[in-house]
C-alpha cells in the first residue's frame, strides 16, 4: 500500500470518528431534551411535587450557600486588588467601584457560580441518580407506580432553576462587599467614589442579564446532570464516568451559553 | 391470567429470550428456574414492564402490556409488587418509610392507619422493632424482607420476586421461601417467583417454567419436574457439571487457545 494511500485512509478514518462522534453528540442532546421536556410536563400534574422541589431546593441551594459565599468573598477580593494596581497606573482608581461590580454583576457572579453549583450540586446529582439506577431504585419506583421522571428528575431541575439565581445574587453581593473592604480599608481608595462610580455604572439591565444568564445555566446543569445520571450505565464505573461527564459537559456548556448570552445582552 | 405470546428479547446480538409462550395462572406460586444467563430475569422484567420486548406480546387478561398507555401500566403497577434482587430499598428512606411509602403514595389513609399496617406487615417479615433503622444499616437478608413487606404493603393482586433466597442466610432463606408459598396461598395473590435455588423453587412452586438458552424447556408442576426424564432438566436439578447444559461458555478450543495465544504457553 502506497504511502498516500494509507494517509488517505488515517484522514478517512479521523473524518468518520468525528462523524461518528458528532452525530452520538447530537443524539444525546436530544435525548436528554426528550427526557427533560417529559420530566418537566409533569410540573403541574398530580401528584403535585412540591414538597420534592422545596428538599431539593434546600438541598442544593442552602447546602451550596457556605461554597458560594467562599468564592464570591475571594472572587471580589482579587478583583479590587488586581484591578487597583492596573488603575494606579493611569490615576484611575475612584474608578474600582464600577469595574469590580461590572465584572461581578455581569460575568463572574453567574460564571463562576454555575461552575461552583456544577461541581458541588451538579455532580451529586449525577452520582446520586447513577446508583439509583445501579441499585435498581429507579425500577422500583416504576414498580410502586411512581414515575421516577417525575419524582426524580423534576424536582433537581426545578430546584437548581430557582437556587441559581439566588446563589449568584448572594455571590455578588459578597463579591462586592469583599471588593469594597479590600479596596477602601487595605489599599484606601475614598469609600464614597468607590460606591458612587458602582451605582453610577451599574444599570438594571446588568442585573437582568445576570439573572438570566443565571436561569439559562441553572436550567443547562439541571438537565444535564440529572440526564447524566439517569442515563448512567448501570455499573460503578459508568456512575463514574456518568459524573465526570457531567462536570466536563455541564462547564463547558456554561461556557458557550454565557458567550451566547453576553453576546445578545451588550 | 398473564400470557405471552411468542416474546423475544434481544440485546445487541445477544438472545436472552426467544419466542417463549408462557402461560402464568392466578392465585398460585409460578417458579422460573433457569442457569445463568439462561433468560429468566430478563422474563420476569419484561413481565413486570420495565422491559419492551423486541417482539412479541404480554397480556394481561385482555390488555396488552406493549401497547399499554403510561396512565394505564401505573394503574396495573399499583396492583402489583416486586421485590428485587438487591432489595432496592431507597436509601434516604427509614425501614418504616420504605415500607409506608406505597401508602403515602397512593392512598389517603390516616397516618395512625398507616402505621398499624406498616407494623403489621413488618411483623409478617420478623423486623417489627426496626422501623427507625436506615438502608445502609441493614444486613442484606434484613434489606430483602423489608424490601418483602413493601411488596406487600399495597395487598398486591400480583407479586414477583427475583431472586427471593439469594445472599441469604439458611434461616432466612426458609422463612422467605415459606412466607412466598403462605402467602400466595392465604392472600389468593400470584407470585412469579425467579430463582436458581433448585430445592426452595420446587418445594414453594404450583408450577415451574424452566429455562435454558432462552427457551422453555420443561414446564409442570415440581413433580413433574423432578420426576422429568430430560437430560438438561435432571442436570439442573440436580446439579451436575457434566450433561447436554455445558458449564463453560468458551467456543474456541483451550488447547488451541494456550498453544497459539501469544503471552500464555511459550513454545521454543
Amino acid at each position: 500500500m502506497s504511502k498516500a494511500t494509507t494517509t488517505q485512509n488515517s484522514i478517512i478514518t479521523l473524518l468518520g470518528y468525528l462523524g461518528r462522534s458528532f452525530l452520538r453528540a447530537i443524539e444525546r442532546m436530544g435525548d436528554a431534551t426528550v427526557l427533560s421536556a417529559n420530566a418537566l410536563s409533569h410540573l403541574f400534574a398530580r401528584p403535585w411535587q412540591g414538597k420534592h422541589i422545596v428538599l431539593q431546593l434546600y438541598a442544593l441551594g442552602v447546602g451550596s450557600f457556605v461554597i458560594i459565599a467562599i468564592t464570591g468573598a475571594f472572587t471580589g477580593m482579587v478583583l479590587s486588588l488586581q484591578g487597583y494596581y492596573t488603575l494606579a497606573k493611569f490615576g484611575s482608581e475612584s474608578l474600582l467601584g464600577s469595574g469590580v461590580a461590572l465584572a461581578i454583576i455581569r460575568e463572574l457572579g453567574p460564571v463562576l457560580g454555575a461552575f461552583m453549583m456544577v461541581g458541588r450540586a451538579g455532580s451529586s446529582i449525577t452520582a446520586e441518580i447513577g446508583i439509583m439506577r445501579v441499585t435498581e431504585q429507579l425500577d422500583a419506583l416504576q414498580m410502586m407506580a411512581v414515575n421516577p421522571k417525575a419524582r426524580v428528575i423534576l424536582p433537581r431541575i426545578i430546584a437548581m432553576i430557582i437556587a441559581l439565581p439566588l446563589l449568584v445574587s448572594i455571590f455578588d453581593i459578597i463579591g462586592l462587599g469583599a471588593g469594597y473592604i479590600v479596596g477602601v480599608e487595605l489599599l484606601g481608595v475614598n469609600g464614597g467614589a468607590f460606591v458612587g462610580e458602582m451605582i453610577a455604572k451599574i444599570t438594571p439591565m446588568d442585573l437582568y442579564a445576570g439573572w438570566v444568564k443565571a436561569i439559562g445555566f441553572g436550567i443547562l446543569i439541571g438537565v444535564i446532570c440529572t440526564y447524566m445520571g439517569y442515563r448512567a450505565t448501570p455499573t460503578t464505573e459508568g456512575v463514574a464516568k456518568a459524573t465526570t461527564q457531567a462536570v466536563v459537559a455541564g462547564s463547558v456548556s456554561v461556557l458557550i451559553l454565557d458567550y451566547i448570552l453576553t453576546s445578545f445582552f451588550l | 391470567m398473564i400470557r405471552t405470546e411468542k416474546l423475544s428479547r434481544s440485546f445487541d446480538d445477544v438472545i436472552a429470550l426467544d419466542d417463549t409462550d408462557i402461560h402464568i395462572k392466578a392465585h398460585q406460586t409460578t417458579v422460573i428456574m433457569g442457569g445463568s444467563g439462561s433468560g429468566k430475569t430478563t422474563l420476569l422484567r419484561l413481565l413486570a414492564g420495565l422491559e419492551c420486548p423486541t417482539s412479541g406480546h404480554i397480556w394481561y387478561g385482555k390488555d396488552d402490556l406493549n401497547g399499554m398507555s403510561q396512565k394505564h401500566l401505573y394503574q396495573l403497577r399499583s396492583r402489583m409488587g416486586m421485590v428485587f434482587q438487591y432489595s432496592a430499598l431507597l436509601n434516604s428512606l427509614s425501614v418504616y418509610d420504605n415500607v409506608a411509602f406505597p401508602l403515602v403514595e397512593h392512598t389517603q389513609l390516616d397516618k395512625s392507619v398507616i402505621h398499624t399496617m406498616v407494623t403489621m406487615k413488618l411483623e409478617q417479615v420478623g423486623l417489627r422493632g426496626f422501623e427507625k433503622l436506615m438502608p445502609s444499616q441493614l444486613s442484606g437478608g434484613m434489606a430483602k424482607r423489608v424490601a418483602f413487606a413493601r411488596a406487600l404493603a399495597m395487598d398486591p393482586e400480583v407479586v414477583f420476586f427475583d431472586e427471593p433466597t439469594s445472599g441469604l442466610d439458611p434461616i432466612s432463606a426458609g422463612v422467605v421461601a415459606s412466607l412466598i408459598g403462605n402467602l400466595t396461598q392465604r392472600t389468593k395473590m400470584t407470585s412469579i417467583v425467579v430463582t436458581h435455588d433448585v430445592h426452595a423453587g420446587l418445594d414453594i412452586a404450583d408450577h415451574v417454567i424452566l429455562l435454558w438458552q432462552g427457551k422453555v424447556i420443561a414446564e409442570g408442576t415440581s413433580d413433574i419436574i423432578r420426576g422429568s426424564d430430560d437430560a438438561r432438566v435432571r442436570q439442573f436439578i440436580e446439579g451436575r457439571p457434566d450433561g447436554p447444559i455445558p458449564f463453560s461458555r468458551s467456543e474456541t478450543s483451550y488447547i488451541e487457545d494456550l498453544l497459539h495465544k501469544p503471552g500464555t504457553v511459550r513454545i521454543s
